[in-house]
């Protein structure tokens, strides 16, 4: 019933504000920096050679702080803003070729957003909040209030669809949020900042509903963040992004064991390694170590934490384990000291631990 | 010195010649287009007949309970009705029944009249800046230009009657249901605006779910301004023939008879506050989804 990821695919992108900004993408081209287009011209340099390639079904984070231009980015995705140069494929056919009503057949279709000011309809209920999108495309009301009453449901607001947005916490409205985008069951969700303006432990709740749904539905989801954690919890790819720039992109375990400059680094230290870095980033892989017994100690996962593998290793009271794969197959090994030196930032500072 | 102490004018031949060259003009243009120009307003005439008609010739205690039950539908609040009934009863007690009828009647046209042409004009204002610059000035003329001005015109192309009194009354009344139509679309929350595209909203459906839901509280201020100002016309557009309380109060003036003169006034402050409280009653009860916040 529901339809799974698109694949998103963003080539030599440039975003340039003010007018004539064709003109001034030849000078970035060819080598002018943000803070001398802008001193220079006044134009703002909002995006700079862009490549990302975002597989179907998966979780693509761009993190990056205020003024990185993520949230401008994530708006080429459905054309909210207009390029100045690149490509957006989406499964190979180009947004940015797309006419007017192509486009607006498109973002009813295969996109759905998430704002992070919810950006609700103050005078309609949850369920009227819920159907807008299908509502837009012209469903009959008894199929959108059927899709919509079953998402509210699903995000946990059921007894809610007939209260007003301004009778809910900030939770309960990026839930509504969410079953809005859910509703239309568009194969590319776009969050743009979704879970910034809640609180921390709301925000918990909220990243755990997202990957549980995501489970089940497979869609391709876009999500913009400033919160290293959070693109580490929530992103099967990450992409940060500074300046306009991406200046690194990779799995969570590239970026926290190989930060590329020392700008990732300092954010990289601020994060708790013991829960983000997986037993299979670590582990030396079988075939290659072989200096004790491999069958000996207890046996751990490989998508296991280092915080579980520690537990585990503690519980047995082994100075190694064997890491194993989903199928049960010996696939490394792991010592204590590996882990322990991984745990701890390999960074000089007095931030070691973790 | 005599250039310093009087300011230079125009030849004085000139200017009496344009005068002249102007209003044989615009007579010329009258003898020309009056009859059909009559004719394209005669809907609105048969409008104004049939609304004061069904006031005035239908028994009072139909119309004092229709007015109640509207009072009713509009604010959902006893204290508005009572206040509308009394108001109404003390108006007829004083014989002034018929009078307030033809000027209630000739409100609630004008207030139709300025709705319908207003809201679509505040539109198309919100969306084009140049637009707003071109017709902006023209509101201005509109409120400001005293209406004796331009009930000249009218009077010259239409004569006296009803009609030429609606048009002055909807020319000075109509301007604030245009700005605020306008200003209230233009402070619509942009990241709702934004939501709505995002799902592909054509731009009507925009209009038609997120803009005028949202500017409706605005728009409704519009409204009520609008009522009142068409209130303050009713003496001015009874000197060109507008029946109703206006005409005793200008036969008070004429004649000095001050108690009638402050009857029929104060008669008409007793229905400008009923549509006053009526009208804000309902647009507050339209925004009832905004009162009751998540503490």
């Amino acid at each position: 019933m529901a339809e799974a990821g698109a694949s998103i695919e963003i080539k030599s992108l440039y975003k340039i504000f003010g007018s004539d900004a064709a003109h001034y993408v030849k000078l970035v081209k060819e080598g002018m920096g943000k803070a001398e287009l802008n001193q220079r011209h006044g134009r703002v340099l909002g995006l700079k050679d862009i490549n990302i390639s975002m597989p179907a079904g998966g979780i693509q984070v761009v993190m990056g702080l205020s003024g990185s231009g993520k949230s401008t980015l994530i708006r080429h995705i459905n054309r909210l803003i207009d390029p100045t140069a690149g490509e957006v494929l989406v499964d190979g056919t180009d947004v940015v070729k797309m006419n007017e009503g192509e486009l607006r057949a498109f973002r009813r279709s295969r996109t759905a957003m998430v704002f992070q000011r919810f950006a609700l309809l103050p005078h309609r209920t949850v369920l009227g909040n819920t159907v807008y999108g299908l509502e837009v495309r012209g469903m009959p009301r008894a199929q959108q209030n059927e899709a919509a009453t079953r998402w509210i449901e699903r995000v946990g607001l059921k007894g809610f669809a007939d209260r007003y947005p301004n009778q809910l916490s900030g939770g309960m409205q990026q839930r509504v949020g969410l079953a809005r985008a859910l509703a239309t069951d568009a194969p590319i969700l776009l969050m743009d900042e979704a879970f910034s303006a809640l609180d921390p432990l709301i925000r918990t709740d909220m990243q755990s509903i997202l990957l549980e749904l995501q489970k089940e539905i497979r869609k391709t989801v876009v999500f913009i963040t400033h919160d290293l954690d959070e693109a580490l919890r929530l992103g099967d790819r990450i992409a940060i992004l500074r300046d306009g720039e991406i200046i690194q992109q990779g799995t969570g375990q590239d970026i926290v064991l190989k930060p590329a400059n020392g700008y990732i680094a300092k954010f990289v230290q601020e994060v708790n390694r013991g829960r983000v870095l997986l037993v299979s980033s670590v582990m030396s892989p079988a075939g290659r170590g072989g200096e004790s017994d491999p069958a000996s100690g207890p046996a751990i996962a490989e998508t296991a934490t280092l915080e579980e593998a520690l537990q585990q290793m503690t519980q047995a009271g082994a100075r190694a384990a064997r890491v194993t794969d989903a199928k049960d197959r010996p696939v490394g090994r792991l010592t204590m000291d590996a882990v322990v030196s991984a745990m701890v930032t390999p960074v000089e500072s007095d931030v070691a631990g973790g | 010195m005599h250039w310093l102490s009087t300011f230079p004018h125009l030849n004085d031949d000139f200017l009496r010649m344009l005068k002249k060259s102007i209003d044989s003009g615009f007579r010329d243009f009258t003898r020309a287009y009056g009859d059909p120009i009559e004719s394209f307003f005669s809907p609105l005439q048969y409008f104004l007949i049939h609304s004061e008609r069904f006031l005035t010739n239908t028994p009072w205690p139909i119309i004092l309970l229709l007015i109640a039950a509207i009072a009713w539908l509009g604010s959902r609040d006893w204290k508005v009705v009572l206040s509308t009934v009394a108001t109404l009863v003390v108006i007829g007690l004083f014989d002034m029944w018929d009078d307030t009828m033809k000027t209630i009647s000739m409100i609630f046209v004008s207030t139709v009249l300025s709705v319908v042409i207003g809201i679509p004009i505040g539109i198309a204002m919100s969306r084009s800046d140049r637009l707003r610059n071109a017709i902006n000035p023209v509101l201005d003329v509109m409120q400001t230009m005293p209406s004796f001005v331009y009930l000249i015109p009218v009077v010259m192309l239409l004569g006296i009657g009803k009609v030429p009194g609606l048009i002055a009354v909807v020319v000075y009344a109509i301007p604030p249901v245009i700005r605020l139509t306008d200003l209230g679309i233009r402070l619509v929350d942009k990241d709702v605006l934004e939501a709505a595209d995002a799902y592909g909203s054509s731009s009507w459906q925009k209009l038609k779910n997120v803009q005028m839901p949202l500017a409706l509280p605005t728009i409704m201020a519009g409204i009520n301004q609008t009522i009142m100002m068409a209130l303050a016309m009713v003496v001015i557009a009874a000197m060109i023939g507008v029946e109703g309380l206006g005409q005793p109060v200008l036969k008070a003036i004429a004649n000095q008879y001050f108690t009638l003169g402050v009857f029929n006034g104060l008669a008409i402050v007793g229905i400008a506050i009923i549509f006053d409280r009526v009208s804000q009653a309902f647009g507050r009860r339209l925004q009832k989804h905004r009162e009751i916040i998540h503490g």
